[in-house]
């Protein structure tokens, strides 16, 4: 049938004369030969030297101290106080001395880190539910039943009271968490939040607010920073807490449920504070009303986990409207659970620079790129002129 | 195409009941066709063909409901397949998933749904192609209304009576009951099947043969007993029983197949015998096949080793997390999370969890998409090759068809070709060139100068198209020393092509429908010394024609009858030429005929040639009568019983009706000259053309009957006996026919000359008689000889007078084998043989097969490109010999080795003693090549090497300047599995080899031999029914879509019109799919193996948690989308190096012979490429965010992003050609990225639990340090192989990176170069940095320190030729010979042994050069003088030993040894080369 058709027109199936078709298209075809590759060594070599050169000047104008305080100055006592389950839960403070060197100009940020503390955990990470951080009732709690167990709820109130948070301002310790994990029972009935945060979802049937293990293992230490100047007075160091965090975390990811006319706490009336907490979501920051319930700063930054087991996380930054706090900025005070994950804590002072924090692994990444890629070069041109360059220019 | 007919529907007219007949026949052997008149329902109850399959054809694999099902079940007997749908599985397991379940669907839907589409599209369109067939038009007969109706083709069925039309296409096989041709036949077209285009006769059942009215299918109530379907075309038994109980034998002759054109009958009716699927059209349709390539095989063993390295891995993750659980004890960190079900998991079984976990997590390391892409690849390239117009034929209007799509790479990589000879390296197109007719020869030198001419014609015509930027041409004929070679040359020339290019496209444009007749095979010159004598013969009275003219006649007529050529004219190409009736018929024709030549015929019958018996008297009262029916005995034996030819009732009738003279005039001027011959093979057209030129034509051929128009006697009917076809065992084919002039039953005789010679009488007596008789045997002999010698198919024409009594007792046993059902062709087979006895012979001619165009050239290229060329023929081995030098497959310059073993006797004694007198043939041969080529290595290499080469370790490049020569006796003792292993060793050190008359099998077996013992590439190309176990065999199949039918193509993977194309199928498409497929696999593997290493490093800090810092969608999606396009781009247009390159060197084919775009190793460094890149791109990041408050997506965005500019950089240095499709790829690549992350991050912040990459990526973008490090990561990671491919660029640049740079050159300086490569003769500079050559091409680890050397020299060599910067007047190398530069020959491979001034080959070229220029330089030198003196000659003319022999017989350059005529002498040693002498031994 198609050979009729074909046989009607002589060389109708005579293929295209197209460059495409007949693989013509028009091409650069470069070598990989020392000619043409050698320009792009030496450039390359000098620029990889040039930043990084850059790169090392900018980053020798920052500043950054680590202060471990695991069992720094008076920390021993609550590091051994957290050792001991039964001891566990009572507050503690203490005081760690440091003194900076010199002065750290411009911008301090303020940050606490944990050592060995893996936020990366694949079952640790994917505890958590972006639904309910949203601010969606029905990842929340139960929607059907507002009121299902008013008198568990009420235990859970009773709970939170018999581990009253000690808020201080300045010297404030909060209470590490005790609860053996065992005790935790899972229900699945109720699958008001989402089921990632296993085991972490409910206590007693009552949907726990923020759920899942991050938000549990939330850090609350808290920490007070004194400038002692030499005149001897001890003066607080004046510190933002908030815009720590991203803002489209603060304004889109984490959003605090709301139901019409009714306040935070009755909000979350029918869910349970995480296991390890002290005191409800709604009640983090007594300072600010608006920094509670999920948009807290502090959860938003811990929520959003560290991608190695060694971090560092922003914990405030240097307010510096204060005269005095052009440059120094001394001690802190914290408490923390390090011995749960065999970890270290340690605060760091930081200013930064325009492409991130003190590391002088970039410049130097680049130095030596640079470098070697110039010693590449050179080897290449002895070579290309002693043997390849004979031989590769063809005759004419 | 043949696929394309058929279907079945339900017969609905007839209504009445009919009792019905219960049998099953299923379990029978054979199938039992009643007519469905007989039954009221086609599918009824009662229908006893209601089993049978029906007409409706459904090549489909799937129905709308069966599609999902039935393909996903296919798709899944991919390992691959199912062990994604495995991994995807695991992920809704929740304790160890780690994706979102449903994203983790994605890659394997999606694989699995682009093979469904592709699957959809190709069903479709099969089942529309179906559609459309089924639904075509046929007439059936319809029992209700009596007539036959108009019914679709899927309404026939089994049973069935269908009335074909003209030019009508057959919906079915379909038995033949009546025809509207007085002859009862019906011509059919059976090109869609085997592709010939000639018409082929089909018969009436013979008992339907005197039904002179229309057939009447109501009246029909025969029973029909056949074969079950089968897929033998050639091939129908059975036999239809009639009411009366008697039974008629069904043949092929009877059936007409489905798929087949009515030609020139009007109307025929028939019974459907098979329907449908059950066709013998469609049971041969095996539709593409699908072969696994070599380079997928070594892909599937990486694949093998990527499961591994992911085992391990995976292995290793789960250990590291057990240790790490463990080191925590019993206090368990805040940060680590209990199982679902709050319970404490123990290490060892977190570890288990985490195994399975890390399977889904490095799942990307099994390239899912690479199978995919290459697919895709493939289905590209094999566009691209069809697209090709350089292997677009313009003569035949055919392209380059890929049949088998998945070994397009397999091109690239063949190492051995197995070619045929007729119709793959000759056109197949035969003319005639000369012959001997009663021991005299005529040359026919007008003919030779006329197809010079077309010569001459064509090679001006090259040189007028000849493009700029090739090879200049060659001149074939410069000055060789060896007058020889002069000579053999000019043969060549005759060889070539003739008629040219636009001449031969004319042709075939006019003669579209006439197969063999291009003007050149129909024009043929008569050599005026035989046409004096044919003109002679006819002056005298027949009866006084001397014994040698009545020979000539006879000769001619032989020529003219003994075939099967159909005759058609012209005007209407596939009209018959009725010139029976016209011609036979009027009563005064007949009279004047008579009375013309009365006196001639009267003593005709006492002067013919044989010893009649029948006396004169009865022959002049027969012959008075001829045309009449005879009442004699004879006669009733010959008229089967009740069959009575109804032809001689017409000849009968038409002799009284007077037809006008006019009328015969007019047909006798406008057949004369014009007639066609339509042939079923050409060599019998070209004889039929050539005795027309001799005013010997024929004029029309039926069943029965030939008419011959002779010069001045006009037309004689021949009534045809019998024909006894041509069959490759006999070699023969003969006609019965009646002589019209002397009444006797005389037999022609046409075959190869071996077996005609043999068949001949010998002469019996000492008379004058029998002397001549001797005489011109011998004569003949010689002639037959010299015939080979130049290159010419030969054949035997005889001839043998029977009597009535002889002829009757041999008819009897032939009817019977006639009509036996069982064994009928060895019963016929015997026939045969019984009667091609005594033959007296006749003459003999030689037909020129030319070869085809450029053949010589493109063995030439293949053979530097590293090919072994073996040709495989089932020709005579001295034709095969002179085709061979032709087409310089063998060189003058080389020793041939002349295998040869006789047996006359089949006794196992015999064979046994033959099988050891070819074990120490074979073993002489291989000392032989010992003793000469080992000579000049230093003693203990060379001893090594002797141990070496009998094993098969031998270095493959150890190839020498030798030719050997095998025939298919001999072939049949080598291929025993105790010999195999000894002719593997000697073939492979042998430059050629010529396998002479080789079966089939034989053929294969070869193939096989060499495929599975040497473990190289196979590739057969052949063009014939004989070639296609070959084909099958080997690992790539080529079929020449030419004239000897479709039945290799059929097989084959690859249709070529022409054996040229072959060179830029190979060189260059072959070398592009293989080192495009080859660089995108090691890609893939690469890719995926450094995207999961990155991964891989991140378990260090996390705990070997199964945690990814790259987000999900991007670790499934990275493959799938960011960075396939790119590669595919690459994998499709790749050029490494251009067209032009790669056909001027042929050399750089070796690149994929040797695989080296994909060797073993490649495999691995590519995989620490792939670990070194992944550490650099995960380390740099890491070291510049440690310590920083960096989250775990806002670092490991970047690390993909870095991944991804490194992988793409990766495939831009690996990248030969940039065109605008490259840069659109990788840009979009890059787009496609950065669009779907931006996308992704802000399109919503909680919808893709576990990771939640809101705003991330925007993020990203405003932090420098991202910038910084996409700056330094893709630098450091691909430093090491930038710097790596500019150090191989610049110091040891690889063939393949030569080439390109002469693609870079300006098309003079290229020429240059190239001719200077080709030209000049200085030794080899020394290059300076040759160092690290003979580690690239080094030979495998186990060899022998001697075979190192030699290999590497050998091997070295053609690539320091073509270090072209260095070296203008680098060469070839020594071509040797001081005293003989034979650029016409010249040979790119350089032999060691050349180089010694000593070696045998020196002393023995030059004694025999000697010898040639005193016996060549004469100018009327007569071939006669010497072709009997070559050796081989000799070894058909000496009646050889009773027992059996075999000769090894080594000649210098081949034919032109001159040796005494004796066998005595052979075994003495030439004088004049004693180095040879010593060598040449023969067995007895």
């Amino acid at each position: 049938m198609a050979k009729t058709a074909a046989n009607s027109r002589p060389l109708a199936r005579r293929p295209d004369n197209s460059a495409f078709k007949q693989q013509r298209l028009p091409a650069w075809s470069p070598m990989l030969t020392g000619g043409t590759v050698l320009p792009f060594f030496f450039f390359m070599g000098v620029l990889c030297i040039l930043l990084g050169v850059w790169l090392l000047l900018t980053v020798q104008g920052t500043y950054e101290i680590k202060v471990d305080y695991t069992e720094a100055g008076t920390c021993d006592r609550c590091y051994e106080l957290r050792n001991l389950s039964k001891k566990a839960h009572e507050p503690c403070t203490c005081r760690v001395n440091f003194s900076l060197k010199e002065n750290f100009t411009g911008d301090v940020f303020f940050y606490y880190g944990l050592v060995n503390f893996h936020q990366n955990l694949r079952r640790y990470m994917d505890s958590r539910d972006d639904g309910q951080m949203v601010g969606r009732l029905k990842n929340l709690k139960v929607q059907s039943h507002p009121h299902p167990h008013p008198r568990m709820q009420l235990d859970s109130n009773n709970d939170c009271i018999c581990y009253p948070v000690q808020k201080s301002k300045l010297h404030s310790a909060t209470l590490a968490n005790k609860l053996l994990l065992s005790s935790v029972l899972v229900i699945s009935s109720n699958q008001s939040p989402s089921s990632y945060c296993h085991p972490f979802i409910h206590v007693n049937k009552t949907p726990i607010a923020p759920c899942g293990a991050i938000a549990n293992s939330m850090f609350n230490d808290s920490f007070t920073l004194n400038y002692h100047s030499a005149v001897g007075k001890a003066e607080a160091v004046p510190l933002y807490r908030k815009g720590i965090a991203w803002y489209t975390d603060k304004n889109v990811k984490f959003r605090n449920p709301s139901m019409p006319n009714k306040t935070l706490p009755q909000v979350f009336e029918g869910t349970v504070q995480p296991l390890y907490w002290q005191k409800p979501v709604y009640q983090l920051d007594p300072s600010d009303p608006n920094n509670n319930g999920f948009v807290n700063e502090d959860l938003i930054v811990w929520m959003r986990e560290a991608a190695f087991p060694k971090f560092k996380k922003l914990y405030g930054i240097l307010n510096r409207n204060h005269p005095v706090f052009r440059d120094g900025l001394p001690a802190g005070d914290y408490n923390y659970p390090a011995q749960y994950f065999q970890g270290r804590k340690q605060v760091v002072l930081s200013t930064v620079t325009w492409f991130g924090g003190q590391n002088h692994f970039l410049p130097i990444a680049y130095m030596v790129t640079g470098g070697l890629v110039l010693l590449l070069a050179v080897v290449l041109t002895v070579v290309y002129v002693k043997v390849g360059k004979g031989r590769m220019n063809l005759p004419d | 195409m043949a696929r394309e007919f058929g279907e079945p529907g339900g017969l609905e007219c007839s209504k009445v009941k009919k009792r019905s007949k219960k049998k099953s026949k299923k379990e029978n052997k054979t199938r039992t066709v009643y007519s469905n008149i007989l039954y009221d329902h086609v599918k009824g109850h009662d229908n006893p063909n209601r089993h049978y399959a029906d007409n409706k054809i459904k090549t489909t694999k799937y129905t709308l409901l069966s599609f999902l099902p039935k393909n996903l079940f296919e798709q899944f007997h991919r390992y691959a397949n199912v062990y994604f749908v495995f991994i995807a599985l695991l992920n809704f397991v929740p304790v160890v998933n780690a994706f979102q379940p449903e994203l983790a669907l994605a890659p394997v839907v999606f694989i699995l749904s682009v093979t469904a589409i592709k699957d959809l599209w190709e069903d479709y369109r099969r089942h529309r192609s179906d559609k459309e067939i089924n639904h075509m038009d046929c007439l059936v007969y319809c029992r209700r209304e009596r007539r036959y109706v108009e019914k679709y083709w899927k309404e026939v069925h089994v049973g069935d009576f269908i009335r074909l039309r003209c030019n009508e296409i057959l919906p079915a096989d379909i038995l033949l009951l009546s025809s509207s041709d007085p002859d009862r036949l019906c011509h059919i077209e059976t090109a869609t099947l085997d592709g010939e285009t000639n018409l082929k006769q089909r018969q009436v059942v013979r008992s339907f043969i005197d039904q002179d009215c229309d057939f009447d299918p109501s009246q029909y109530n025969s029973i029909i007993e056949c074969e079950k379907p089968n897929n033998d075309l050639n091939r129908f038994r059975g036999y239809i029983i009639h009411r009366s109980g008697r039974r008629d034998g069904l043949y092929k002759e009877n059936l007409l197949l489905r798929g087949c054109t009515v030609r020139n009958t009007e109307e025929a009716v028939g019974i459907v015998i098979y329907a449908g699927h059950e066709t013998k059209a469609m049971l041969n349709n095996n539709g593409p096949r699908y072969k696994r390539s070599k380079l997928e095989r070594q892909m599937n063993v990486d694949v093998f080793w990527c499961v591994v390295i992911l085992l391990v891995m995976c292995l290793f993750s789960a250990i590291g997390h057990g240790l790490w659980m463990f080191q925590y004890g019993d206090q368990r960190p805040v940060f680590d999370v209990l199982s679902p079900e709050g319970t404490d998991m123990s290490p060892a079984l977190s570890a288990i969890y985490l195994f399975l976990t890390m399977i889904i997590v490095f799942q990307v390391l099994i390239p899912i998409s690479l199978f995919v892409s290459i697919e895709i690849v493939k289905i590209c390239q094999v566009y691209f090759i069809h697209q090709d117009t350089d292997l677009y034929d313009e003569e035949t209007d055919s392209t380059l068809q890929c049949r088998a799509l998945n070994i397009t790479e397999d091109l690239g990589q063949v190492q051995y070709i197995f070619s045929d000879k007729t119709g793959t390296l000759t056109e197949n197109k035969m003319v005639f060139r000369r012959c001997a007719v009663a021991g005299v020869e005529y040359s026919h030198d007008a003919n030779a100068r006329r197809l010079a001419a077309y010569q001459e014609m064509d090679s001006e015509e090259e040189e007028c198209v000849s493009r700029g930027g090739t090879l200049p041409r060659r001149d074939s004929v410069t000055s060789h020393q060896s007058g020889r070679v002069v000579l053999r040359s000019q043969s060549t020339k005759s060889h070539r092509r003739t008629g040219s290019r636009a001449e031969a496209k004319r042709a075939s444009i006019l003669s579209k429908h006439t197969a063999f007749s291009s003007p050149m095979e129909k024009d043929i010159t008569p050599d005026p010394q035989l046409l004096d004598k044919v003109n002679q013969c006819s002056i005298q009275p027949l009866g006084q024609l001397t014994h040698e003219l009545s020979d000539i006649m006879e000769f001619f007529i032989a020529l003219t009858i003994c075939n099967t050529v159909v005759v058609s004219s012209p005007s209407h190409p596939r009209q018959k030429v009725r010139m029976r009736f016209e011609l036979k018929s009027p009563v005064k024709t007949i009279e004047d005929f008579i009375k013309r030549f009365t006196p001639s015929r009267l003593t005709s019958g006492s002067n013919s040639s044989s010893s009649s018996s029948l006396a004169a008297g009865r022959s002049a009262q027969k012959t008075g009568s001829s045309g009449l029916p005879s009442p004699s005995a004879e006669n009733t034996l010959l008229r089967l019983e009740e069959e009575q030819h109804p032809v001689h009732h017409a000849d009968l009738q038409k002799a009284f009706s007077p037809v006008p003279d006019n009328m015969e005039g007019h047909l006798l001027a406008s057949e004369d000259g014009e007639l066609r011959y339509e042939a079923e093979s050409p060599d019998e057209a070209a004889l039929v053309y050539a005795a027309r030129a001799y005013k010997c034509s024929l004029v029309g051929r039926l069943p029965d009957q030939v008419t011959v128009e002779l010069p001045h006697l006009g037309r004689l009917h021949f009534e045809l006996l019998h024909t006894l076809s041509f069959d490759s065992t006999r070699k023969r084919m003969s006609v019965v026919v009646r002589h019209p002039l002397t009444d006797q039953i005389t037999v022609y005789t046409k075959g190869a000359d071996s077996v005609i010679m043999d068949l001949i009488r010998p002469p019996s007596s000492d008379d004058n008689k029998s002397k001549r008789q001797r005489k011109i045997l011998f004569k003949t002999q010689n002639y037959l000889n010299l015939y080979a010698a130049s290159g010419l198919r030969t054949l035997c024409i005889a001839k043998k007078t029977l009597s009535e009594e002889e002829y009757g007792s041999w008819l009897k046993s032939h009817l019977q084998a006639e009509t036996a059902i069982q064994g009928r062709e060895e019963l016929l087979f015997q026939s045969a043989v019984r009667l091609e006895t005594n033959l007296h012979l006749l003459g003999a001619t030689g037909i020129e097969d030319r070869l085809q165009d450029g053949v010589p050239e493109t063995i030439a290229s293949l053979r530097k490109a590293g090919l072994q060329i073996w040709v495989l023929t089932g020709d005579k081995q001295e034709t095969a010999i002179n085709i061979a030098y032709a087409c310089r497959l063998l060189d003058p310059e080389e020793e041939l080795i002349i295998l040869n073993a006789d047996t006359q006797t089949g006794d196992p004694e015999t064979i046994s003693l033959t099988q050891e007198a070819c074990a120490v043939l074979l073993e002489e041969s291989l000392h032989y090549i010992q003793s000469k080529f080992l000579c000049d290595l230093p003693e203990h290499t060379a001893r090594a090497l002797r141990d070496d080469i009998r094993t098969l370790d031998m270095p493959p490049t150890l190839v020498h300047r030798l030719g050997l020569v095998i025939d298919g006796r001999t072939l049949a003792y080598a291929l025993d599995s105790s010999l195999e292993d000894r002719f593997l060793a000697v073939a492979r050190s042998c430059r050629s080899v010529l396998c002479c008359r080789s079966t089939p099998l034989q053929k294969s077996m070869v193939v096989k031999l060499v495929r599975n013992k040497l473990k190289v590439m196979t590739l057969a190309i052949g063009d014939g029914a004989n070639d296609v176990s070959m084909i099958q065999v080997a690992d790539v199949g080529v079929g020449i879509s030419g004239q000897e039918g479709m039945q290799a193509v059929m097989a084959s993977d690859f249709a070529v019109p022409r054996f040229q194309y072959l060179q830029k199928l190979l060189l260059v498409h072959g070398h592009w799919c293989y080192s495009r497929l080859a660089n995108m696999i090691l890609y893939f593997f690469y890719k995926n193996a450094m995207f999961v290493a990155l991964i891989f490093w991140y378990q260090f800090y996390s705990g070997f948690s199964g945690s990814a810092m790259i987000d999900q969608w991007y670790l499934i999606f990275f493959n799938l989308m960011f960075s396939a396009f790119p590669q595919l781009v690459t994998g499709t247009l790749d050029k490494d190096v251009s067209a032009e390159t790669l056909q001027d060197l042929p050399q750089l084919y070796m690149n994929g012979q040797n695989s080296e775009e994909y060797k073993p190793y490649m495999f691995w460094m590519n995989m620490i490429d792939a670990f070194y890149q992944s550490i650099v791109c995960f380390f740099i990041p890491y070291f510049a965010y440690a310590d920083s408050d960096v989250d775990l997506f806002t670092w490991g965005t970047p690390i993909t992003t870095l991944a991804l500019f490194t992988i793409l950089l990766h495939l831009s240095i690996e990248t030969k050609t940039w065109t605008w499709l490259n840069w659109a790829s990788i840009i979009f690549s890059i787009s496609l990225f950065f669009t779907v992350a931006l996308c992704y991050s802000v399109s919503c912040p909680i919808c893709y639990p576990p990771s939640n990459p809101y705003w991330s990526m925007h993020r990203l973008l405003g932090d420098p340090l991202f910038y910084l490090l996409c700056v330094i990561t893709p630098v450091v990671a691909l430093l090491p192989r930038y710097f790596y491919r500019a150090c191989q660029g610049s110091i040891f640049p690889s063939l393949v990176q030569v080439g390109r740079q002469l693609d870079k050159l300006s098309p003079e300086s290229r020429r240059n170069i190239l001719s200077q490569r080709s030209m000049c003769s200085a030794k080899l500079p020394l290059f300076p940095f040759s160092g690290p050559f003979p580690k690239d091409y080094a030979p495998s680890a186990q060899e022998s320190h001697a075979c190192k050397r030699w290999d590497t020299k050998d091997s070295k060599q053609p690539m320091d030729q073509l270090r072209p910067g260095s070296s203008p007047q680098v060469t070839e190398s020594k071509e040797g010979n001081p005293n003989q530069s034979i650029p016409a020959a010249s040979q790119d491979k350089t032999l060691p042994h050349s180089e010694e001034p000593h070696s045998p080959v020196h002393s023995f070229q030059s004694c025999s050069a000697i010898q040639f220029d005193s016996a060549l330089d004469s100018p009327d030198f007569k071939m006669v003088n010497w072709i009997p003196s070559t050796p081989f000659t000799q070894r058909d003319c000496v009646p050889l030993m009773s027992l059996s022999a075999c000769d090894l017989l080594s000649t210098g350059r081949g034919e032109g040894r001159p040796t005494p005529n004796t066998l005595d002498s052979v075994e003495a040693e030439d004088p004049s080369c004693p180095t040879e002498g010593s060598l040449s031994t023969t067995l007895l």
